[in-house]
């Protein structure tokens, strides 16, 4: 026993037990708050999983149709044209002449792509 | 305790307290709002909690963006009947206790809009109200007063007895039943336990 109460590591237990019941006595208490004064009342509504008010409709593992896949290969090729036609159209003056054929010829592959597009049907929307 | 003992020790500097009393104090000193608006009523409501009239006064400047957190709905603003659903659905999502302020004439009884076919003539008709605040739109002022009155309300809430409020007692419900989307109106277009108008009595 003295052996015990001489050790080094006697501050760093009680230390512990002093940091346990400070967390422990709190909670502790609050539970029996709980348990004595406020029942717990869940339910369906209550525990729903959305905040907004709104019921939430369906299921979260939607299939998207394969349809958009091409809806937004189009838009990404329309996309990247605007980013290329911006510079081109400020600097249209001072360009050469091969880089407005250049720039023509990029613009012919993509209205080439739409019309392809437009001729398998991918715009109509079914 | 005797009220005259107690005063008598205040003045000697001691300070009694019952377990009651300071539960009810912590409470009423930290309402916390769920942050949501309906209609003009809301602005005078954001106005309330800013520095000119600063709600922080009172411990419930906490708007919450989420019913999990907030104790108490201000309903400001017009409901109508596309929104009632949701007002009870979030009402019903609030953790007790829980508190409702009915904030204008539209949100107590439809106000100027009560003819509407689309306005339900106040929120009263599915969750229960605590303090009603008429006006078109009432000024900070007067939320603060209903504010007062709320805390009022809170600290004379009894933890045990047969008086006890909604809250503390297991029978009673959390949830309140909500309207549905009919052909003409809501349905059912009042909570039959809960809403009684006044009758006219001759």
């Amino acid at each position: 026993m003295a052996d015990l109460l001489d050790s080094p590591y006697l501050i760093l237990v009680l230390l512990i037990l002093g940091a346990l019941g400070f967390a422990l006595v709190p909670l502790g208490l609050a539970a029996l708050w709980a348990r004595c004064f406020s029942p717990a009342k869940p339910g369906l509504i209550k525990n729903a999983t959305y905040e907004c008010g709104l019921e939430s409709k369906g299921d979260a593992w939607v299939q998207f149709h394969v349809q958009y896949y091409l809806y937004a290969i189009i838009f990404l090729i329309f996309d990247v044209e605007t980013i290329f036609l911006l510079p081109f159209a400020v600097s249209f003056l001072q360009l050469p002449p091969g880089a407005f054929v250049a720039m023509m010829i990029f613009l012919l592959l993509l209205v080439e792509g739409l019309v392809w597009a437009w001729q398998k049907g991918v715009l109509r929307w079914k | 305790m005797d009220e005259g003992l107690r005063s008598e020790l205040q003045k000697q500097g001691i300070f009694t307290t019952t377990l009651e009393e300071i539960y009810n104090w912590g409470r009423k000193n930290s309402v916390w709002p769920l942050g949501f608006g309906l209609a003009c009523c809301a602005i005078e409501m954001i106005a309330a909690s800013m520095s000119r009239w600063d709600l922080a006064r009172f411990g419930a400047e906490v708007f919450r963006p989420s019913p999990r957190q907030a104790d108490l709905m201000i309903v400001a603003g017009t409901v109508t009947k596309k929104m009632a659903p949701q007002v009870v659905r979030l009402y019903n999502q609030m953790p007790e206790p829980k508190y409702v302020i009915a904030m204008g004439a539209c949100a107590i009884s439809g106000g100027p809009f009560k003819q509407g076919y689309n306005v339900l003539k106040g929120i009263d008709r599915y969750i229960p109200v605590d303090v009603h605040i008429p006006g078109c739109p009432p000024r900070p002022e007067a939320l603060l007063h209903a504010f007062i009155t709320l805390q009022r309300k809170i600290t004379e809430q009894q933890l045990t007895g047969p008086n006890r409020p909604r809250h503390l007692r297991r029978d009673a419900p959390s949830e309140f039943p909500i309207p549905e989307y009919g052909a003409h109106d809501l349905v059912p277009p009042s909570h039959p336990g809960l809403w009684r108008p006044p009758g006219l009595v001759r």
